[in-house]
Formats: structure tokens, sequence, C-alpha cells
């Protein structure tokens, strides 16, 4: 499904991704560890085409097609999804009506029927049930004055009407209580099929306590330093990350690091 | 060239004037012949203003004065329900006056719904009825300055016709109050006259709408007079879609009795050039008052908003919020003057405005003011002027809004502040139907 093959990338002129190589395929989870400053972060914004942030070596494929050619919308409507790590304020515009643009922009790429506003309250009434969020949070502006929590709920809410092939949630377990931890877990778990790839970005092992990985990937300075399975996160909540900075001596020489 | 053209104006001005005194049944003595004498006076000497002039200085009229627009002083019969449709509002129906070219035309509105209590008839039919002609005296060409302002004092010598609504006390009027004011035709000129009068304890809502029917040039030049006693409400809706050559200028004065209550809000969508002032006076205690406000404008238009809001008593409480959407070549004027006098302790003012450029080629003169000359207030104000944020942007884009429609969603939810607090529906959905079809067309131009 993605294919991530030798990415270098930086922003205002700093490397910050020094040769990614990666492989996901559908029915898997893989988790993207690392120290603040490794890249793992960038590494999810470059995959969502964020503007401030220049590919300058490699390549990275998904559905074999070049994702990197494509902009942040169409991969969006190709089935590329990121969960925001600070989800954005948008006054002025409901939830509901910017959920229903978004999910009636990929029936249209897709050649299907657009829903009407009623037949979208259905449907978004059913899939607010995977983060338990309820119907008052529809009608106000995106985000606005929510808390931490239910902005990371309603990002996994976005997930849950998009039916994203690849979801890849950034950090979306930073600043979280344990309860709105389970719930934000529960529904990544409920969308998680055969069909579909999650990659989750996370700093803490807490998360992956809730959503398990088959692939675990450590960061450190822009490269992959480590790989395992699920053991291997226990075996960093245990070490912490210094460790790597001598393990992972091929990618040494500290560069301008950026979360 | 110039001073043939003047001249020309001059007169069709002065013409218009002598032929509205000749047809006053009484046309010395009465007290409605000496104020409009006084008022071309005035006119006369004062003049258009100009960009001399400091409130004036962002706006040139001068293209008003070039052109020999024809004051209309008898109604067409032109246009029929079938026209009006489009602009009606569903809401109020049937609490609707009509003007064509300012002139009021009785066949087009209906009252029906309004108790027999509530007056919203011609004006110039009030001034004539003798159980409102000293009501009507009482208040007209009270707050709007006739002496000082060139377009005030115009507007006095020529206004044949207009209107007048009175709420009489402890009257809660359901229905909207609509005056629509309809253009027609090329080169004419149209000076609508507005006294709104609510006693004590009384509650209203008056929607004031400029259309056009074609699209040709025009100049309205309208004065509202508003009169809140003791405890009256008022909801105000002033929605200016003029065509887009016309030039509009428009003066909003509101008196606020005691514990009475003001909101208003204009929306500004038309004309090549549109100036509207709006004065607050707040000289009893207590009062309340939203000044609100939505400028949209595109190409070559020229919108300014000149406003007032003078605390001059105990405890009185101001809101204001205007906003501005830029697009192309377009340019907005905002100058927003809060006074808190010496007597007005405990006042709680709070000005904002806000634009949004959407082109690199549009600009927008702000400036809020506030004189505070009482100690014990609570007053804040900002301007911003800004353009779509990116962040915002990406996040839209990422949920698979193609860029375009994003950005026109990220504008909507701009203006939605706005435009969300109108409280009827039939003017929110329309409203928000133009900002969406405004940006469509910028999209394809």
């Amino acid at each position: 499904m993605l294919e991530i093959k030798d990415l270098y990338a930086a922003i205002d002129g700093n490397e910050i991704l020094k040769g990614i190589n990666l492989t996901v395929k559908k029915g898997e989870i893989h988790a993207i560890m690392g120290p603040n400053g490794s890249g793992k972060s960038t590494l999810a914004k470059v995959l969502s085409g964020h503007p401030a942030y220049q590919v300058t070596q490699g390549e990275v494929l998904y559905e074999g097609k070049n994702l990197l050619d494509m902009p942040p919308d169409e991969r969006a409507r190709e089935g590329v999804f990121m969960a925001f790590q600070y989800p954005i304020e948008v006054p002025g515009v409901s939830n509901a009506q910017f959920l229903r643009l978004a999910y009636n922009e990929k029936r249209k790429h897709l050649g299907e029927e657009e829903l009407d506003p009623l037949e979208f309250k259905d449907l978004l009434k059913e899939r607010a049930k995977v983060v338990e969020m309820d119907a008052s949070f529809m009608t106000r502006s995106v985000n606005e004055g929510f808390s931490g929590g239910e902005k990371k709920r309603n990002e996994i809410l976005q997930m849950a009407v998009l039916e994203p092939r690849l979801a890849i949630l950034d950090e979306t377990d930073s600043g979280l209580d344990i309860d709105a931890l389970r719930i934000v877990a529960g529904g990544v778990n409920q969308l998680h099929n055969a069909e579909n790839a999650v990659i989750l970005v996370t700093h803490y092992q807490r998360l992956l306590d809730y959503i398990v990985p088959q692939f675990v990937h450590v960061l450190a300075n822009g490269r992959i330093a480590k790989e395992g399975g699920k053991e291997l996160a226990l075996e960093l909540e245990q070490k912490g990350y210094d460790w790597l900075k001598t393990t992972g001596s091929e990618a040494s020489g500290v560069g301008a690091q950026t979360s | 060239m110039m001073v043939t053209e003047i001249t020309e104006r001059e007169n069709l001005y002065q013409e218009a004037f002598r032929a509205l005194q000749e047809s006053a049944p009484d046309p010395r003595g009465s007290w409605l012949a000496r104020l409009r004498e006084n008022a071309m006076e005035s006119f006369q000497e004062l003049g258009f203003p100009s960009t001399k002039d400091e409130e004036w200085k962002y706006t040139n009229v001068a293209p008003i004065a070039k052109v020999a627009f024809q004051p209309q002083t008898t109604a067409t019969d032109q246009f029929g329900a079938k026209e009006l449709a489009s602009f009606s509002i569903p809401e109020a129906e049937a609490s609707q006056l009509v003007f064509v070219n300012g002139l009021f035309r009785d066949d087009l509105s209906s009252l029906t719904a309004l108790a027999k209590e509530v007056v919203a008839i011609d004006l110039s039919r009030a001034i004539a009825d003798e159980r409102y002609s000293e009501i009507v005296r009482r208040h007209l060409a009270r707050e709007a300055d006739h002496i000082a302002q060139g377009f005030v004092a115009l507007n006095t010598a020529l206004a044949s016709s207009g209107a007048f609504v009175y709420i009489p006390r402890g009257t809660v009027v359901e229905a909207p109050i609509h005056l629509l004011f309809l253009a027609a035709g090329s080169q004419t000129a149209s000076f609508p006259r507005v006294l709104v009068v609510a006693e004590a304890n009384s509650s209203a809502t008056l929607i004031e709408s400029y259309v056009s029917v074609d699209a040709g040039q025009y100049f309205t030049n309208a004065v509202v007079e508003i009169a809140l006693e003791d405890g009256a409400r008022l909801e105000h809706y002033k929605v200016q879609r003029e065509s887009a050559e016309a030039f509009h200028v428009a003066t909003t004065v509101a008196d606020l009795g005691p514990n009475s209550s003001y909101d208003s809000t204009a929306i500004t969508f038309g004309a090549q050039l549109s100036r509207h002032d709006i004065k607050v006076t707040m000289d009893h205690e207590g009062a309340e008052c939203w000044v609100d406000g939505l400028y949209l404008v595109t190409a070559s238009q020229h919108t300014d908003t000149h406003s007032v809001i003078d605390h001059k008593k105990p405890h009185g409480t101001s809101h204001q919020l205007y906003k501005g959407i830029l697009d192309g070549k377009s340019r907005a004027v905002f100058n927003g003057k809060i006074f808190v006098r010496h007597d007005a302790q405990k006042t709680d003012a709070m000005q904002t405005n806000k634009n949004l450029l959407l082109s690199n080629e549009a600009r927008v003169d702000t400036k809020p003011q506030l004189e505070i000359l009482a100690d014990d207030v609570k007053c804040a104000h900002g301007a911003a002027v800004g353009q779509i944020d990116e962040d915002e942007l990406f996040y839209l884009e990422t949920r698979g809004i193609h860029h375009d429609l994003a950005r026109n969603l990220l504008t909507y939810g701009f203006a939605e502040e706005v435009i969300g607090k109108i409280k009827i529906d039939s003017i929110r959905t329309q409203l928000d139907e133009a900002v969406l079809n405004r940006l469509n067309a910028r999209l394809e131009a």
C-alpha cells in the first residue's frame, strides 16, 4: 500500500529526514517512535503534503502511484488521512457542514452520488458513536472551543466519516487523559480492518497498549535506527531513547532538529 | 466641460427643490418648508464633501458630484408584484413598505400583519396627518445634521417620501417591518428618508434593504433617524445590495433612551461607491447597543463606514464588530469612534474591526478610535487586516477539500460571525448564498 524509499526532506533548508525506508501493507498497524526532533512528525507531515516541507530525495509510492506528485487534497480523496497533533480551529464553519463537504468531495472523486444534509445527518450520527460524540458537537464550529481531548476525538470522527485506506495519526495520544485515550484508541481499533492500514506516530509506549502494532520503527536523527515487533516499544519504555545515540551510530552527527 | 456638468447638476437639484417647495400646501409658513429651505441653503454652502475634509479623507465623492442625476419627484408605476418577489422577505410579506426610486408605492406595499396601533406609512402622509405630524415634527431632522453634513442637507432638502414607523408604548411587533428601496432606471437620484419612533417598552424589528431591478448607474442618498424611548428595543438590519454601478450614501442616527436597546447590523455588498455614517447617541443611563456590520467588496468597489458611538451617561454598553472581505482592487475604509464622556461612568465598550484580504491589490484603511474622559470604564478596541490562514487552509485540504473550495469555506466562515447573528432566517440564508455566490464568481473570473 505504501512504499517509502530513501526519503529525504527539509524545512527552511534544514534537512530533517535523511533516508527513510518503510513499507506498509494493507491490514497492518505500524508505530513510528523516537525522541523529540527525530523526524517522526515531519514524516507524517510530508506524507500528508504539508507545503512547508520540501522533499529533496527519494520517493513515496501509494497504491503504486507517486504520492509526492499529488496535492494534499488529492491525497486525501485517494484515501490518505492524517490526524493532526494540533487540530486547527475553523471559526464560522460547523462541524457538520465541514464533514459533509469533505465526505461529498470524496464521493464525487469516486464517482458516487453526493449525500444531502438529511442523509448525511444519519450517517454522521452513526459514525459519531465510534468516538462517543453527541450531536451538540456537530453544530459547533470545527474544533472551536473544543478541549484537547474533544479535538482529538473530532479527528477520529473525521477518520470515521472519510474511511481512509491509510491513516496516519500524529501524536494522537498527546494531551489525552486516560478516558479520552481509551475512547480515541477504541475508535481507531473499530475503524481498522484487513483492507486499511494505520501508522501511529508517538513518543510514548502508552498508546500502544490500546492500539497494538505489528511493527515498531524507531527514528533517530532522521533515519530508522531500529525496527522490531511490538516488544520493541516495551524495550524503549524501559530504556528510554538515550541508548539510540550510541547504537544508531551510522545516523550520528546531529543536524538541525525540529519536532 | 466640468463647469457645465456641475451647473447642470446643481440646476437639477435646484429645480427639484423648487418644485417640491411649490407643491407644498403652505409653501412659506410650514415648518417643513422652512426645514427644506435651511437644508438647501446648507447644501449650497457645503456642497459635496472633499477629501480635504478629515472625515472624507479616503473617499472621493467627486464622481457623484460630476454626474447630473435626476431627482425623482413622481412615483413611477413600473414594476408589479412579480418583480418584487425576488426581493421580498417571507417573514415580512405582510409588513412591507415598498419604494421605487425613493418614492412610496402603496400598491406594492402590504401591512396586514401589523396591529392597527402600529403605524408604518409614507412619511409625507404622516406629515399631513394631524395624528402624527407633531411626532414627526418633534423628531425629524433632530439627530441627523443637515447643517454640517452635505449629504444629509441634500436629503433633507429633497426628500419627498419615505417611511414613518411609530411603535406605541408597550407594543411588541412580531413581524419584522421591511422597508424595500428599489432602484430603477438610469441616472436617477433618490432621497429616502426614514423616521422610526419607538415608545417606551416597545419592541420591533426593522429591515432596510436597497436593491436594483436593472444594472444602471444611479444615486441613493438615504437618511434614517431612530428615536428609542425608555426601555424600547429595536433590531435593525440594513442590507445594501445596490447595482454594481450605483452610488450609495446613507446616514443612520439613533438616539437611545434610558435602558433602551438598539441592535444594528449593516451588510454592504453593492454599489461602486458606498458610504455609511452611523451614529448612536447614548444620552441616557443604561442603554445598550450593538453596531455591527459586514462589507464584502470586489473588483473596483469602494466602501466606507464611519461610525460614532457616543456614551454620555453612566451604565451604557456598546458592542461593535465590523468585518470586511475584500477582493480584486477593492478598497474599504472603516473609521469607528467611541466617545466616553465625563459623566459616562461604568461604560462598557468593545470595538473590533477585522478585514480579510483575498487579493494583493485590495486595500483597507481602518481606524478604530477610543476617546475616554470618564475614569471608571471598561473599554477595548482592536483592528486586524489579514489573509487566509495557511494552517486552516492546509487542514481543510487534508480532508479532501479542493484548494479553491477550502478558501471559499474559510471566507464564508469569516463572514459567518456577523451573518450568524441575524435572527431572520431568510435574510441569513440569502446572505449565506450571496457570500458563496460572490466567492464562486471570483473563482470564475
